[in-house]
């Protein structure tokens, strides 16, 4: 039997109760996207590392079948529609930007944004929109800085970058042009950087380009567009979506007030407790039959992996639904897992540190001041608008 | 001519990516990465992962010296 996903509702950050059942029956559930062909379903924990983390599974070859998706339009290109070799080659000229020790560097001048930021939202006076007066312009700056994309231009590239991650606004056809319009826009700051290199991302994928011919220029356009797009928007919803869950957990806001030091744990633990996606989505297709606990997917099958309910699998978590902020190290999925773990890890890692500590420091008496308004048709979930008063 | 590859499991996050990458150099026991020998032939992929390694946990040693990650 084969049942439609995706399960989460809007509105919430709820995991839905059918991922609990489905964690509780043997083999993998069938499921039907609303677009593209029946995929296998794994949510446990060791059912998603081994999709997420072995070579017989592929990406690339999505590109071949009628791939499992949220939207009518396909994101094809792009590093994460790719296997090693290609990938390595394009994650390597990127994956030193985004190292442990690089991020750290980028530390002291997120925190002064995420200062900067609180400071005028204060002086603004309550309520204050959360999302937009701190939220999306905390890691839009950081990101932004980095590439080597003009902040000013935010407005512009919001909108195509929120037709990316949408689900249902647009038919393939619009969604192909939103496409275009990004890659057309970003081939513009790149002729300019191409004349005036400076010291950013975007001018040594240049040169990796044009001195040493790593990459095609679409390859590149690509690369830029997609930091650009996954280097804000996850962090953007997970900012709220954290403070939303901390507000639940009273107590926890009040530990972590008192003891700052706890917060790199805490974001940890909020990665593995907040089930972020609106649905698992970006198949991996078998490339030979592989078993996959009770279920021997056959070769040519897509797998969905739903990190969410991975992260909330009683056989790897003590009380795996309840949210503990002092939790040991728990290796959660929430960044993925395998050659397509997130890139920037570390740096969303980073920002949602400073931007926790800013938020509960600098404001002891933060509190909602009106109804959260949800994204309703996005890959990710969160509040589109938060009132806050403080 | 062999290289040496070890991996820092103090600052090792368990991405999966050196043992998705290159099973046949890295496995993931439990949590952490290992090498499935210390000592393997020259071999670009160790590199790779290397570079990759969203941690900098993996270091590669041609003759005491260090090759990777690359500079």
């Amino acid at each position: 039997m084969t049942v439609a996903y995706p399960f989460n509702e809007i509105g919430s950050l709820d995991l839905h109760e059918a991922y609990r059942e489905a964690q509780g029956k043997p083999g993998m559930l069938r499921v039907q996207l609303p677009h593209g062909e029946p995929a296998w379903l794994a949510t446990r924990y060791a059912d998603a590392r081994l999709v997420l983390g072995d070579k017989r599974f592929s990406r690339a070859v999505a590109a071949d079948h009628d791939e499992p998706r949220m939207q009518a339009g396909r994101l094809t290109g792009g590093i994460l529609s790719m296997d090693p070799p290609g990938h390595t080659r394009l994650r390597t000229l990127v994956a030193k930007a985004f190292t442990v020790r690089r991020v750290e560097e980028l530390r002291p001048r997120a925190r002064h944004i995420a200062e900067d930021l609180l400071a005028e939202m204060v002086a603004g006076g309550p309520p204050a929109d959360l999302v937009d007066k701190f939220a999306l312009p905390l890691p839009v700056a950081v990101i932004c800085e980095l590439l080597g994309v003009p902040v000013a231009d935010r407005s512009k590239f919001r909108e195509w970058s929120d037709n990316v991650l949408s689900t249902s606004r647009l038919t393939a056809e619009e969604y192909q042009a939103s496409r275009e319009e990004l890659r057309d826009y970003m081939r513009g700051l790149i002729a300019t950087h191409r004349e005036a290199p400076a010291d950013d991302l975007m001018s040594a994928l240049i040169d990796a380009r044009d001195s040493a011919d790593r990459l095609t220029e679409l390859e590149l356009i690509d690369l830029c567009v997609g930091i650009l797009v996954a280097g804000h928007e996850t962090t953007a919803s997970q900012i709220p979506n954290f403070i939303v869950t901390l507000m639940d957990h009273p107590k926890a806001m009040t530990q972590l007030r008192e003891d700052p030091d706890l917060i790199p744990g805490a974001v940890e633990e909020l990665m593995r407790f907040v089930p972020l996606a609106a649905g698992a989505s970006f198949p991996r297709y078998a490339l030979e039959d592989v078993q996959v606990g009770d279920v021997l997917v056959q070769a040519g099958e897509p797998v969905i992996v739903a990190v969410g309910a991975a992260n909330r699998d009683a056989v790897r978590f003590d009380d795996a639904n309840d949210l503990h902020i002092d939790r040991p190290p728990a290796q959660h999925l929430g960044f993925g897992h395998g050659v397509h773990h997130c890139l920037g890890a570390a740096l969303a890692r980073m920002e949602l540190q400073e931007a926790l500590r800013t938020l509960l420091l600098g404001l002891p008496n933060l509190h909602t001041a009106g109804d959260i308004q949800w994204k309703t048709e996005m890959l990710v979930r969160g509040p589109v608008a938060m009132p806050v008063g403080w | 001519m062999t290289w040496q590859v070890s991996v820092d499991r103090v600052v090792c996050l368990g991405s999966g990516m050196c043992a998705a990458l290159a099973p046949e150099l890295f496995t993931l026991d439990d949590d952490y990465a290992t090498p499935v020998t210390p000592d393997i032939e020259p071999n670009e992929v160790a590199l790779d992962a290397a570079d990759q390694c969203p941690a900098q946990a993996i270091t590669v040693l041609e003759n005491e010296t260090v090759i990777g990650p690359r500079p």
